[in-house]
């Protein structure tokens, strides 16, 4: 199912990037058959480079192992790394939204929390100096999770205290979260000094991930994704606390009866899940940028949304689907300096996965499939009740 | 009007609701139907009704066959239907909610609605039939009894000639019904045929013309009110005979487990449902609340059980005071079935082991603290649906796939099998097969038998009689009279019910003196 | 209005209740102590605070005088005003009446910040009321959109992704035909095929509304962006669209304070004044709405009396589509004149608050587009006059005041009963 959602939202995408090409519809007046051949040809070239930047070509390979030149085999491997560099943030945002899922709620503050925990995470980077790495890594992580949370107890407690809907508060929060990193991008002793624009100091590299293999720059935020994903999958299904939150998240009015606290089951599961979005920021700013901008996330948080949707907010799915929408993240720069194909595509074609995969009828109706299935979305509240 | 169903049958995946049915009603007549729970009617009326279109069949008015492919087209052939669950906008005005469909406009466009000439022919059609009804008034804000006459209303109001009315005493007290077959009679005499579906034997003993008895999604034969008897009736409506008695020793009372005192409890509208409620329930007795629906018994339950703040007055448990809250009265000793089984007492989408562990699962064996133990749920759980005799492949299996006689014994299996003092349920047979409720009032009695305290609410006349060894009636929110149900009558109880005061009460009072353990001031 | 829900006898208030209460006690005594502390600390005891209400470069009309007050007494007496009702709130609640002092608190708190920015200054006053109405022109039309849209029983979170599309269109299409009338339509047109999208998944494939809604913001943002960076930065000349002129009214136009405000805009103004209008009257007194509404309420209810239940939400869910594609193409034939990417900043999510608190009514719609339009046109304001508050602080305002206001007022308004809720036949 997910396949043919993913092939579908290809497809689209490949209309899109033909529709969107002006000389396309000259040169169908001139000449129809060459101008869709030429069309399809520039199709398979952009998805080309999508595919060959997110996984590597199969020729590099080759050529890399052939040679036997230590060097060359890393850099044929340079495409995976940076697939799995992109998917470490992801991995956190799907588990940050996924939660929120298991319990009824919409966390769509992902992308907010996330910048929170990467403005603590970067200030723990820079600020505590002179401990060893195996200290201060911990520590700026903490530091990360905590802003998250932070970011995320907000509206947990405005739901369970107001009734406020958790996801008009949360879409506020993301804007004041960016406001919040523009104004301390500018504020002396977080700004790098002799900048103007903005930018925060470097980390210190006892707060860095260590990298998984030298000379590339996929890291330990990945294991730690992975370690995360065990944790959570462990917590919801097997936990006590995990049992109230799932409870909570598929019938609240029973779990109330059964004598759990909705409002403190609310305010963790909110906290927790902006927690785990704030460690997606660290995974940006302790692993890839070792520094604070505006441009560090772009879109992790939303991506965190289709992720847990495409994995029916079960964590091991939502390693696959990190890897997949890594992937897709990788293969878009070197698409976009191949072929001209803004990378924007990748967010077309990630909203249609989306789509595909929360509505399984369509998707069945447009292949003819009859067998019954369920999104894993029906939990969560509908409308704006409390 | 003449209508003829002809074959009618509708299949749902896995059941067949009707079958093969034929039934004619005559014009100005006055034709019940008769069945248990279950037994098809309401399918069979929404069929007629065009929000179900039959499987095979055909529906015949006047002797031309007709297709009904919504509502529109079986309000335009001239039915009107009063539905079980009133089809009406809470926040319109009663004047809206009769226009609604048929609307009443004027203005250049012909869009703008005309509410007085609307408001004028309900007042018409109220007073021709005696109907009483404000036309102004927000229907939120009308009783039950007056929300089912705006319904009755808006059927006329489209000049409908054949009336569909569906369980309409289901919400009546006694003296309400009366009040309704006045108006059925009154509408009979006007020309109006009526279908009057019903699951109670007097009642179609007392208004129909003919009657007609579904069982099982087929008719079993159509009589008249002076060819049967009640026990005829019963017998082909049941197709066994089922008495709905008990076998109970009588109670011996103990010490006084639930204590409730002046208790004032508001609805999700904030309006006072329980008002100073007074109530005692001892060990070893059965206590049920006897009252039409709507009284406050959905108030006083929740409060009791924690799942709603009550504004005032004190609820002991066992002599002590405890904290309104779900989880401390439940380590009180309380066990609780609560009124919507789905909606409160489970979680359909989780297994049947985790159901029955949904209220104690944080504690020994089950849970360390911090871990679940899934296999010591799952051997309690395939131990308990052993003991409750849950019909399922599986204690993984939902709970959503189960019919409603397992999930309900899914939840009595649950609540029961833990050390209690005290159990409270609330319709615990609502909706449910003979079998599963004889099963289940057996359970019962055995707890009281045991010891325990049991407070039952009910709208069944039958179940309280069935079950009570004292019967607390339940009108606007107060407890109005505590009766013996060996000395009590149903018609004794059916007055009280409805908020009089019988005549003869008082001797019943004086010969009942050593049941009136608690009489609230009503 | 027979939407109006009736004060239930309040005995006793419920828990829920008392929290909003508290909360807003200790939002007013908050307000108090900044007023007190902040406002003050570099106020002079002599200075004064001058509002200018008459437009710069309006010559004619009549002539109004300006505002002129003592700065320190003013900021202390608000803060005084709020201390006193955040104290009452706390021990005892307005009842009814709360929506009556969240107000003046609100008017005490702001016109204090005011005196305080523009002591020992001017500031024209009725610049910061004629960009009020600008800034809440967008929010409205998104807040009619969701009345539209969730008075049927829909919930649309996909307003922003609607007005988005209707900017990108109306700039686009506006563009190549050189008619920003043509443009405006296409808008309108491009608005209810996304509220298409949105019907069909949230009607006939029952998607979860809020996912279907953000699929289709993620879903605009990125298409545009996409089409934005892949053809209009090599083709400048698609983004270059004529704006709508101002058409001031005839003597409307030259009542003081509310001409300027409202009477000397361009047709975006007009269209909306029209369909608040007619969408309140057309909800409330005729045969349409009171099915629109019935939809709303109890689904099953209108089927059964003959209504098309199905049809009556595709109809105002492509109707809400329509009035959202207009706000969009406000953005860019109505204000600022090219399209940015993700230019709307929030503005579909802030009308969908303002929708909320507005009590799901036209006319509530706007008033409370009209104060997040104060809070959005304050910030710009301000950071002209050079207050010592960082902007981005400023820029927060407007999305702070949406949490505080859906956090005090859910619970408050009632929403259609049915809203969010598949209808399913069976």
């Amino acid at each position: 199912m997910p396949v043919l959602a993913i092939f579908s939202a290809l497809v689209i995408g490949a209309v899109v990037i033909v529709l969107s090409d002006l000389t396309f519809f000259e040169r169908l007046r001139a000449d129809p058959a060459l101008a869709l051949g030429s069309a399809l040809d520039e199709v398979f070239r952009a998805y080309g480079a999508l595919f060959t930047g997110a996984l590597g070509s199969p020729s590099t390979y080759v050529d890399a192992f052939t040679s036997g030149d230590t060097a060359r085999m890393t850099q044929a491997f340079v495409p995976l790394s940076e697939t799995m560099l992109s998917a470490t943030p992801l991995i956190f945002t799907g588990l940050a939204v996924a939660l929120g899922f298991q319990c009824g709620l919409f966390n769509i503050g992902a992308e907010g929390q996330l910048y929170v925990g990467a403005m603590f995470g970067t200030f723990a980077g820079f600020f505590f100096a002179g401990l060893p790495w195996f200290i201060h890594l911990p520590l700026a992580i903490g530091f990360g999770f905590l802003g998250g949370a932070l970011w995320g107890f907000i509206p947990g407690l405005l739901k369970a205290r107001t009734g406020a809907h958790e996801v008009i508060v949360t879409i506020m929060l993301n804007y004041t979260a960016y406001n919040l990193i523009s104004w301390i991008l500018k504020v002396p002793g977080y700004q790098r000094e002799g900048r103007s624009d903005p930018i925060s100091k470097v980390t210190l590299d006892t707060s860095w991930y260590p990298v998984l293999i030298d000379g590339l720059r996929a890291n330990w935020g990945f294991i730690l994704g992975l370690a995360a994903a065990v944790l959570v999958s462990w917590f919801l299904f097997r936990s006590t606390r995990g049992f109230e939150f799932r409870a909570v998240g598929f019938n609240p009015t029973a779990a109330r009866y059964a004598g759990m606290s909705i409002a403190s089951t609310t305010i963790m599961a909110m906290t927790l899940s902006g927690g785990l979005a704030g460690l997606a920021g660290t995974s940006v700013v302790l692993g890839v940028t070792h520094s604070l901008t505006f441009g560090v996330s772009g879109g992790f948080g939303f991506d965190g949304i289709a992720i847990a949707l495409m994995a029916g907010s079960k964590p091991r799915g939502i390693i696959l689907a990190s890897l997949l929408f890594g992937a897709l993240r990788a293969g878009a720069t070197p698409m976009q300096s191949i072929t001209g194909v803004p990378i924007d595509l990748v967010v077309v074609i990630q909203a249609l996965v989306i789509m595909f995969v929360a509505a399984p009828a369509l998707v069945r109706e447009i292949y003819r499939i009859r067998v019954p299935e369920t999104t894993g979305l029906e939990t969560f509240s509908q409308g704006w009740r409390a | 009007m003449r209508l003829e169903l002809r074959g009618i049958t509708k299949r749902f995946p896995g059941v067949i609701a009707n079958r093969d049915i034929n039934i004619t009603v005559e014009p100005g007549e006055i034709h019940a139907l008769l069945g248990e729970n279950g037994a098809g009617k309401t399918t069979l009326m929404n069929v007629l009704f065009g929000l179900y279109q039959p499987d095979e069949g055909e529906i015949l008015i006047d002797g031309e066959p007709v297709t009904f492919h919504d509502p529109g087209d079986a309000i335009a052939a001239g039915i009107g239907m009063v539905h079980q669950h009133f089809m009406l906008v809470p926040v319109f005005t009663v004047t809206e909610n009769v226009m609604l469909g048929v609307e009443s406009v004027r203005g250049p466009l012909g869009q703008q609605l005309d509410r007085p000439a609307a408001r004028k022919r309900i007042v018409e059609i109220s007073d021709a039939h005696n109907l009483h009804v404000d036309p102004d008034a927000l229907v939120e804000d009308l009783p039950v009894g007056v929300r089912q006459r705006v319904e009755i209303i808006k059927t006329l109001y489209r000049h409908s000639n054949l009336l569909v009315l569906d369980e309409p005493t289901a919400v009546l007290t006694p003296q309400e019904d009366e009040e309704l077959f006045e108006i059925m009679r009154s509408l009979q005499a006007s020309g109006t045929a009526i279908v009057f579906i019903t699951h109670k034997l007097n009642e179609a003993m007392e208004i129909a013309d003919r009657i007609t008895v579904l069982r099982a999604g087929q008719v079993v034969g159509t009589t008249t009110p002076t060819e049967a008897t009640l026990e005829s009736l019963a017998e082909m409506m049941v197709g066994r005979h089922v008495a709905l008695v008990v076998d109970k020793e009588p109670a011996t009372a103990g010490e006084v487990v639930l204590d409730i005192e002046d208790l004032v409890v508001q609805d999700d509208r904030g309006h006072v449902t329980v008002d100073g409620l007074d109530l005692q329930v001892r060990a070893g007795e059965i206590v049920a609340i006897a009252g039409v629906q709507g009284n406050g018994q959905t108030e006083l339950v929740e409060a009791v059980t924690g799942m709603r703040r009550p504004a005032a007055g004190r609820v002991r448990i066992g002599g002590q005071l405890v904290k309104l809250e779900p989880r401390a009265i439940l380590e009180a000793g309380v066990a609780h079935v609560p009124e919507d089984r789905l909606e409160e007492g489970c979680v359909p989408a989780f297994s049947i082991a985790e159901n029955l562990v949904l209220n104690t699962y944080y504690r020994e064996p089950f849970s360390n603290g911090l871990q679940l133990d899934r296999e010591a749920i799952q051997q309690a759980a395939t131990g308990l649906v052993r003991d409750f005799d849950v019909r399922t492949p599986s204690v993984f299996n939902p709970v959503a796939n189960l019919s409603g006689g397992n999930q309900q014994k899914v939840i009595v299996a649950r609540e029961f099998s833990r050390p209690i003092s005290l159990l409270i349920a609330a319709q615990p047979t609502r909706g449910l097969d003979v079998g599963s409720i004889e099963y289940i009032h057996r359970r019962i009695v055995a707890k009281r038998d045991e010891g325990a305290a049991v407070l039952i609410v009910s709208t069944e006349l039958d179940e309280v009689f069935a079950l009570a060894d004292r019967i607390a009636v339940m009108y606007q929110g107060k407890i109005v009279d505590i009766l013996d149900p060996e000395v009590a009558t149903p018609q004794q109880l059916g007055l009280l019910m409805g908020g009089s005061r019988p005549v003869g009460i008082v001797e019943a009072e004086a010969a009942g003196e050593r049941t009136h353990v608690v009489t609230s001031g009503g | 209005m027979t939407a109006a829900v009736k004060a239930a006898p309040a005995v006793i208030v419920d828990r829920k209740a008392i929290r909003r209460q508290r909360f807003l006690g200790v939002a007013y005594l908050l307000m108090a102590a900044v007023v007190a502390y902040f406002l003050t600390g570099d106020l002079q005891g002599s200075q004064t605070s001058t509002f200018l209400l008459k437009p710069a470069g309006n010559q004619g009309g009549l002539d109004v005088p300006s505002i002129v007050v003592p700065s320190l007494i003013v900021v202390y007496l608000a803060a005084a005003i709020c201390a006193a009702l955040g104290a009452i709130q706390l021990v005892r609640g307005f009842g009814a009446r709360w929506a009556i002092v969240l107000g003046v608190v609100v008017v005490a708190f702001v016109f204090a910040f005011l005196t305080w920015a523009a002591a020992g200054k001017s500031m024209s006053l009725i610049g910061i009321l004629q960009l009020t109405v600008q800034k809440s022109l967008p929010i409205t039309f998104g807040a009619l959109s969701g009345v539209l849209c969730e008075r049927a029983g829909v919930v649309n979170i996909a307003i922003e992704g609607m007005l988005l599309s209707g900017a990108f269109t109306g700039a686009v299409v506006g563009s190549a035909t050189g008619s920003n009338l043509i443009g405006l339509v296409a808008a309108a047109l491009v608005g209810a095929a996304l509220a298409g999208v949105l019907a069909v998944l949230a009607i006939r494939y029952r998607m979860n509304q809020i996912v279907a809604g953000t699929v289709i913001n993620i879903f605009a943002s990125g298409l545009t962006s996409f089409v934005a960076s892949r053809v209009l930065q090599s083709h400048r000349e698609l983004n270059e669209p004529t704006k709508f002129s101002s058409i001031p009214i005839p003597v409307l136009s030259d009542i003081p304070i509310l001409g300027p405000m409202f009477f000397s805009g361009n047709l975006f103004y007009y269209l909306l004044f029209a369909l608040i209008g007619l969408i309140h009257y057309g909800l409330f007194y005729t045969r349409w709405g009171l099915r629109v509404r019935a939809v709303g309420e109890h689904p099953r209810a209108a089927d059964t009396v003959g209504i098309n239940v199905i049809f009556t939400r595709y109809r105002n869910v492509i109707l809400g589509g329509v009035v959202a594609g207009i706000g969009g193409a406000y953005f860019t034939l109505g204000s600022t004149g090219s399209f940015v990417h993700d230019m709307t900043g929030g503005r579909g999510f802030i009308g969908l608050a303002a929708m909320i608190f507005g009590g799901w009514t036209p006319i509530g719609g706007f008033l409370a587009s009209l104060i997040f339009g104060f809070a959005d046109s304050l910030q710009a304001r301000l950071s002209i006059l050079n207050v010592s508050v960082p902007s981005e602080f400023l820029l927060m305002v407007p999305y702070l005041v949406t949490i505080i206001v859906v956090a005090g007022l859910v619970g408050r308004v009632r929403m259609p009963a049915a809203d969010g809720t598949p209808y399913d036949k069976g």
